[in-house]
């Protein structure tokens, strides 16, 4: 198995290799889909001129990084993109491992529930065999690597490559078990990026599921297994917040990032569902409205924890779909970490319903980003309604897209238990609906 | 969400498209065309209207009077024209400064990929003059730009002398709120492309430029004046510029509206308004009037000066004063007013010329058709793509043995492997890619081994790249196991139909013509071929419709319709010159129209050749 995932980390580099050295690197960099003001590269090299001038990197509105991405750019800035490759190859080996642990676990778990006869006789046909897993954290690792949308952020140097490559080692550490290994992964990816945050319940049920600890509100284990975790957690923020301290010297970096993130003032278009609206909206109104729009990333993990709890990795990739939809400076590259998990559930393909439309909504709205971009600013034809329009139906894609997921995972579950072949009371072919 | 989440609906509607799919697929075309040739009718236009408020009317009082001083100023200018043997710098520059302009000039050279055959050009060498007026009312932040190409022979020189005539008679005007730049520039395009890269500092094409030493503010609108007689019967408009853009239609109607106070002849596409469109005749006529102009967007090729503005978000036309055998004719005066009143009515934008339309068809000066009305046309015809590619999902997860609620049926074919599909998509790509690169690329070499110019050598090198292709990739996949299921075509046709569609759907909003000629042609054969029946039908219509016969065909089209028919060979002829210039307008100007049909238009048509070809 390790020589077509080196023959993919192969290809992938070249192909990255040969853009950074095209004439076409210059101009991915630019596109507002691909960089955001969080992470664009031209906007580090900023930051960095600003610290080697003793400048604050914060004191305009110019650098919205960490400074801990900035310190370390600073050592490696002339070797920014080697270390962009490598971060992608890391961040697919790390799903590769990940998933190939999970399946494992999943497998083993599968096999305890059909000992113990929890599955419907006629359910069998659904259970997953081991030929069809084989591929999967194969295709996982392809899926991310040759991703047009990871390789555009991979060669626009966005550090959305560095998040995705912190989420992937917290994904890989709370599947391994490893509990502080997960709390300090998930503390750095909060630390970058702040929307992180919300996968603290599925690393903390799978966690709890891996230590057999049941989940109730009278067991003191799970309290206690609970409070270690979040300690650990808030420890490890602490840390990387008060070291971020002491290496600038001043607070500048919360409101300038985080503030930044929350409050959402540079209204460049995106690919999010941002930009527009507060472009429109009168300024009275635009902090309930920021509330409103940030409370839809915080709150879907709470219905979403309690339907499936039992499954904490399926929430964790809902979750990272819903960040990267919800997220107030989306870019390419965060789609592409929840894409890449999607051959995971490829078991679930027999009851899709909408792939094919969406996948096609998704490739055209894709591709018409930089035509409707080039209509409006370049041509000056268009205004930024087209450009929106597309902005939505790309987002209303991703949606059908989750959801279609979200359904089939329910769907295949509820056939496990039931059986494939439901009746009526009357005995007459029954089909679910859901409306 | 009710329809696609109720499984019984989702039945209907999958039985709805593959039963009815033929049906469907061909009620789409006709509604489509029937759309698309409604587009000329006159109730379905609408009246255009200027919506700038600043130039909401003509009341303008023009007072200009020296048209004879411009005509003193053209014979000048031919006679030193003619000994400088090109564009007389010294005396323009000497002119304009005694009008009392702030002058600079600016040098450019430019060498082309290959030699031009039908301009004879090669290496070409010129110089820019232009005149700033500098506002005695502003900050010189916006400006207006009149140009005129300084053309070869005998051409333009009164549009030279009128130009320099309107300067002189301007600098004695106190209401200029922008400044004005009286632009002769020398090898039109090129020269015009040199000073536009130049004025804005960028350098988008190879062209070598000096460095621009005055500028006025940013440019709000731009004129081009053609015209090389001393009366004219009437102007015609033109409006195409690079890749099919258009200019705000609030500067057509402004001088539509000019023309009209003036009782100035105006035609568009060197058409003249007829005044029984409720006729059929009349119908004829405006059909065949935005036939002409849709035939010359779709070309992508800039028609006049102005054509080169637009990519810098500047509002620009070009006249082109006529001199026919009617029996009435202006004089410069009259010409002169028109434009001052057009001048002064742009003098007052407060803004960016953007109330109006960018996109639009004009089946007669008076009329338009905007894009919401013409959209549909090419939508009819996209509606038939997907459907097409409905019926073959809904066939190939039949097959795939998965019933429409997630119950398996029956044993399943092999799929086909991802191998066999990726290696016609990739010759197919890798053949666009050789179309792009290698004619201008290996023109020394032909030259070298055959006796041909270099141009021939570019145009006969693509032209056999092109043809090559189809020999090429339906040779390839049959090595391959597994390739030889249904499953394999039609995994590879449903890839090229999406893959068309999308296409077209991008091309359409950037260039509406371009989108619907492919359109037109490609779609019905696309939608219909498949390696059963009759074949060598299918590759015949396959021929008949490749982006290239589609150019041969509009050629031939545009010649019709412009009443100047052309015999089969003049087609050819005009054929290989057509490819030659498309290819050069991508090198010199930035035209996507020679990249896209190489990168995607002809490999996406590759594919469905390969279709075809299945075995």
């Amino acid at each position: 198995m390790a020589a077509p995932l080196v023959l993919v980390v192969l290809v992938a580099v070249t192909v990255r290799a040969i853009l950074f050295r095209s004439s076409l690197a210059e101009f991915i960099s630019e596109r507002v889909e691909v960089v955001s003001p969080l992470n664009s590269w031209k906007r580090v090299v900023e930051g960095m001129a600003l610290l080697d001038l003793g400048v604050s990197p914060y004191s305009g509105d110019l650098f919205h990084e960490t400074p801990l991405i900035l310190y370390l750019f600073h050592f490696l800035v002339d070797y920014a993109e080697i270390v962009f490759m490598i971060t992608d190859a890391l961040t697919a080996i790390t799903l590769y491992l990940a998933v190939k642990d999970y399946n494992k676990l999943m497998f083993k778990k599968q096999k305890l529930l059909l000992e113990l006869k929890r599955y419907s006789q006629e359910g069998h046909d659904l259970l997953r065999v081991p030929t069809e897993m084989y591929y999967v954290p194969l295709k996982v690792a392809l899926f991310y690597l040759l991703n047009p949308y990871t390789v555009l952020s991979c060669v626009a140097k966005s550090t959305c490559v560095i998040n995705n490559a912190v989420i992937a080692l917290f994904i890989l550490a709370t599947v391994k078990g490893s509990r502080l290994l997960s709390a300090v992964f998930l503390s750095v990816a909060t630390y970058q990026s702040l929307y992180p945050i919300t996968l603290l319940p599925p690393a903390l049920l799978y966690l709890l599921q891996k230590e057999f600890i049941p989940i109730k509100m009278k067991s003191p284990s799970f309290w206690l297994f609970s409070c270690q975790y979040c300690s650990m957690y808030l420890g490890c923020l602490c840390v990387l917040v008060c070291h971020s301290f002491f290496l600038l010297n001043s607070w500048d970096f919360i409101p300038s990032i985080y503030g930044f993130i929350l409050s959402v003032p540079d209204l460049t278009p995106n690919i999010g569902l941002f930009w527009y609206f507060f472009a429109e909206m009168f300024e009275h109104f635009s902090l309930f409205f920021v509330c409103v729009f940030q409370i839809n990333v915080f709150f879907y993990i709470v219905p979403l924890t309690i339907k499936l709890k039992d499954h904490p990795m399926f929430l964790m990739f809902m979750q990272l779909a819903v960040i990267s939809i919800f997220k107030s400076y989306p870019t390419v590259g965060d789609v592409a970490l929840y894409m890449a998990l999607l051959p995971m559930w490829a078991h679930l393909s027999r009851f899709l319903r909408n792939v094919f439309i969406v996948s096609c909504m998704l490739i055209v709205c894709t591709l018409l980003f930089p035509v409707l971009w080039h209509l409006w600013i370049y041509a000056g034809s268009a205004n930024s309604n087209f450009y929106y329009a597309i902005t939505l139906s790309f987002n209303v894609g991703q949606i059908l897209l989750v959801s279609d997921y979200f359904y089939a995972f329910l769907r295949r579950e509820y056939h496990l238990h039931h059986g494939l072949y439901l009746t009526k009371k009357d005995g007459t072919e029954a089909t679910l609906v859901l409306k | 969400m009710g329809l696609l989440s109720d499984p019984n609906r989702r039945q209907a509607l999958s039985r709805v498209v593959t039963q009815l799919n033929t049906p469907l697929c061909i009620i789409s075309y006709l509604v489509g065309t029937m759309w698309f040739l409604g587009l000329a009718f006159q109730p379905f236009t609408l009246r255009s209207y200027i919506s700038e408020n600043s130039m909401g009317s003509t009341m303008v009082e023009e007072q200009f009077v020296s048209g004879e001083r411009g005509l003193s100023y053209a014979r000048e200018f031919a006679a030193h024209k003619k000994s400088a043997g090109g564009s007389p710098v010294a005396w323009l520059e000497r002119t304009m400064r005694g009008l009392g302009l702030e002058v600079y000039s600016q040098s450019f050279v430019r060498t082309l990929p290959f030699p031009d055959e039908t301009t004879e050009r090669f290496m070409v060498k010129g110089t820019n003059v232009y005149g700033i007026l500098r506002a005695p009312r502003a900050a010189s932040t916006e400006s207006l730009v009149l140009s005129v190409p300084c053309s070869e022979g005998q051409n333009n020189n009164q549009a030279v002398g009128l130009l320099l005539a309107l300067a002189s008679y301007f600098r004695g005007q106190i209401y200029w709120a922008k400044d004005i730049i009286f632009l002769v520039n020398e090898h039109d395009l090129i020269g015009m492309e040199a000073w536009l890269e130049g004025y804005h500092d960028v350098n988008v094409t190879e062209i070598k430029s000096s460095v621009m030493l005055g500028r006025a503010g940013a440019i709000q609108a731009a004129v081009s004046l053609e015209m090389s007689s001393d009366v004219i019967t009437s102007f015609d408009l033109v409006v195409e510029g690079l890749n099919g853009q258009l200019p705000n239609l609030d500067l057509v109607n402004l001088f539509y509206a000019f023309c009209q106070k003036n009782t100035l002849l105006c035609t568009i596409q060197g058409k003249l308004q007829r005044t029984d469109f409720d006729t059929f005749p009349g119908y004829l006529h405006s059909l065949q009037t935005m036939l002409i102009m849709m035939l010359k967007q779709g070309s992508g090729r800039p028609q006049g000066d102005h054509g080169l503005f637009l990519r810098y978000h500047i509002e620009a036309i070009t006249l082109r004063g006529i001199n026919s055998f009617r029996q009435y004719k202006y004089d410069m005066n009259t010409v002169g007013k028109t434009l001052e009143g057009m001048f002064r009515k742009l003098n007052n934008l407060s803004e960016r010329l953007h109330q109006s339309y960018f996109f639009y068809l004009l089946p007669c000066l008076s009329r338009f058709v905007s894009i919401g009305i013409y959209m549909p046309a090419i939508g009819f015809f996209i509606l038939i793509l997907i459907l097409r590619s409905l019926d073959l999902w809904i066939k190939l997860r039949r097959s795939d043995g998965t019933a429409e609620d997630g119950v398996m049926d029956t044993e399943q074919d092999p799929r086909p492997g991802i191998l066999s599909l990726a290696t016609p998509i990739v010759i197919c790509h890798a053949t666009g890619l050789s179309l792009y690169y290698l004619p201008v690329m290996s023109q020394e070499m032909a030259t070298d081994h055959f006796p041909v110019s270099e141009s021939e050598a570019v145009v006969l090198t693509a032209i056999a790249i092109y043809v090559a292709g189809l020999a090429l990739p339906h040779n390839t996949h049959r090595v391959l196991s597994g390739a030889g299921s249904d499953q394999g075509w039609m995994t590879l046709k449903l890839i090229s139909l999406l893959y068309l569609a999308v296409l077209l759907g991008c091309i359409s909003l950037i260039n509406f013509s371009l989108g619907f000629l492919l359109a037109v042609t490609i779609v019905p054969v696309a939608a219909i071929v498949q390696p059963t029946g009759p074949r060598a039908l299918y590759a015949l219509l396959l021929v008949l419709i490749t982006p290239a016969t589609t150019l041969l065909g509009s050629i031939f089209l545009y010649r019709e319709l412009i009443e100047y028919p052309v015999s089969l060979l003049e087609c050819w002829q005009l054929f290989l010159q057509a490819i030659a210039g498309g290819m050069l307008d991508h090198y010199l100007y930035g035209s996507l129209l020679f990249p896209f049909i190489a990168f995607f238009v002809y490999p996406c048509w590759l594919q469905l050749w390969n279709v075809v070809f299945w075995k």
